[in-house]
């Protein structure tokens, strides 16, 4: 993936080959500017690549994004400031071709149960705190029922205590949903303790260094994080992260 | 109104945040309404104090109970004259702002446009009013059309301005999700641009809603024999300074109005700012 053109080309993305199983959860992790979001957002077709293949469910992105074959969460919950949080979560069965030619497979109102906002139905995103607006967020990607869900550091911008929250609140949905999800992060703990493989991305330019299987036991329960494995893990992670600099 | 409940409190079924303790209704009217009241109050004390002490003719600069006097006795003539500067404001200031949300619209997306035309719009701006008025009157002749097409400009501007940054003020995160929702450029306008915008735009229409005013009385400067706008200039040449100045006040209370309606339309419509 090459930004620009010319003398001025930026090569965001080399060469990357990268594999996720359905009902994975694959955590991309690494630097600022390595590419990972880059990756996402080809992934999700807001991008276009300008060498080599995307296989999204075995077709083009593009049909992938047409056919709401994903959900996406964004770094900031990107709410629309103007509607409440059940209609924020209806937005995708209100706008695109989508809409018009499925039956939704969940009720909006579901998706905010999902996700622990069942009372918060028609505050504005300004009333709600920001680990609650991403609540929303996410329960917008959930709402047209996607087999894969793109989180592009979704948690990024919170407090370390909010974010250990909405991390098991995660796992639960993760259950509850069977979606594969592909979670971009820069923290080592965020992604041992959520996912079941972690690329490690170096940047200029952006590829994969490191790819490290978590078998830690699934669910997952806060306490693991005490364990000699999951330090293990942090540890070998931290290592790579080093070694791709 | 912010809520800091902590998310925690979400999952074990917290409670809605209480809203902040409001303050009374009767504190707020007298901080808002009765505290300039006091304020203008004093200065016409002022007014009428110092033309006495220093001894200012009535022609020059009249008493304040000698312009209340002139509102009472010439209402009629008042009303009168007030009636076709409020229709060319009006008309004006809808002109004026539709082209200016129109050109808005077609500049943020086409930048060819927006580049090739933006510098005119800026350049036109630059022209004074008071030179245009004339040029306005010749082509337009000594109907409605000159004054409003006056008041339209000089509402134009700022709302194009507004209008374009309000446009290009959209979350970048929401547009790109109206993308991955693989939106419409339509739909994206709507559910993104358009609301984005609201904001902006209301703040270019408080600054429209009193300057068309404004434009529609220098366009009656000229060429015409009704409106406030000549019955300003016809007493100011035959020293009739009470009706002059009622005059003024009469044009201000229109502006202020004008004000008003634009902030109750921004306070129905643009409900999340609050």
């Amino acid at each position: 993936m090459v930004f620009g053109t010319g003398g001025g080309a930026v090569a965001a993305l080399g060469d990357v080959t990268l594999d996720v199983a359905r009902g994975e959860f694959a955590a991309l992790i690494g630097p600022s500017g390595c590419g990972k979001s880059t990756l996402l957002r080809l992934i999700a077709d807001v991008l276009k690549p300008t060498g080599g293949t995307i296989e999204v469910r075995g077709g083009p992105p593009m049909r992938a994004r047409l056919a709401r074959e994903f959900g996406f969460v964004f770094q900031h919950a990107g709410l629309l400031p103007w509607r409440d949080a059940l209609a924020n979560v209806s937005l995708p069965l209100e706008v695109g071709a989508w809409g018009r030619r499925h039956v939704p497979p969940h009720r909006p109102e579901e998706l905010l149960e999902l996700v622990g906002l069942k009372g918060f139905t028609h505050a504005f995103p300004r009333q709600l705190s920001g680990g609650m607006q991403q609540r929303v967020s996410i329960a917008r990607a959930l709402v047209t029922g996607p087999p894969i869900l793109l989180m592009d550091e979704p948690f990024g911008a919170l407090d370390e205590i909010t974010r250990d929250h909405l991390n098991q609140e995660l796992l639960r949905i993760w259950a509850a949903t069977g979606t594969t999800i592909i979670f971009v992060t820069h923290s080592i703990p965020e992604a041992v303790y959520l996912s079941n493989r972690v690329f490690v991305f170096a940047p200029r330019p952006g590829r994969v260094t490191a790819e490290v299987r978590i078998d830690l036991p699934s669910p997952r329960d806060p306490a693991v994080k005490d364990t000699p494995e999951f330090g293990r893990y942090t540890a070998a992670l931290r290592r790579a992260l080093a070694a791709s600099e | 109104m912010i809520a800091t409940a902590p998310a925690k409190s979400v999952a074990t079924g917290g409670a809605v945040p209480a809203p902040p303790t409001r303050r009374t209704a009767g504190a707020i009217l007298l901080r808002r309404l009765l505290l300039p009241l006091l304020v203008i109050a004093l200065l016409i004390v002022a007014w009428d104090v110092a033309i006495r002490l220093l001894g200012i003719p009535a022609y020059v600069i009249p008493a304040p109970a000698a312009v209340g006097q002139a509102l009472v006795k010439e209402r009629a003539r008042l009303l009168e004259n007030a009636i076709p500067t409020i229709l060319e404001s009006l008309g004006g200031f809808a002109l004026g702002n539709l082209v200016a949300i129109a050109g808005a619209i077609a500049f943020v997306h086409n930048k060819t446009l927006e580049r090739a035309l933006y510098p005119v719009a800026v350049a036109v701006r630059t022209l004074p009013i008071v030179a245009i008025a004339p040029v306005f009157v010749l082509m337009l002749g000594n109907g409605y059309a000159p004054k409003i097409a006056i008041a339209a400009l000089i509402t134009f501007f700022p709302t194009l301005v507004n209008m374009v940054e309000g446009l290009e003020s959209a979350d970048p995160q929401a547009m790109e999700l109206m993308h991955v929702l693989s939106a419409s450029k339509t739909e994206a306008f709507r559910y993104v641009r358009w609301p984005s915008s609201l904001p902006y735009l209301f703040s270019a229409m408080r600054i429209a809603s009193t300057s068309s005013v404004l434009g529609a009385l220098v366009a009656e400067w000229i060429g015409t024999n009704k409106g406030l706008g000549y019955l300003i200039v016809l007493t100011t040449y035959d020293f009739r300074t009470a009706l002059l100045y009622a005059a003024m006040v009469v044009t201000s209370a229109i502006a202020l109005a004008f004000f008003f309606l634009v902030s109750v339309l921004e306070w129905l419509l643009v409900r999340w700012e609050r």
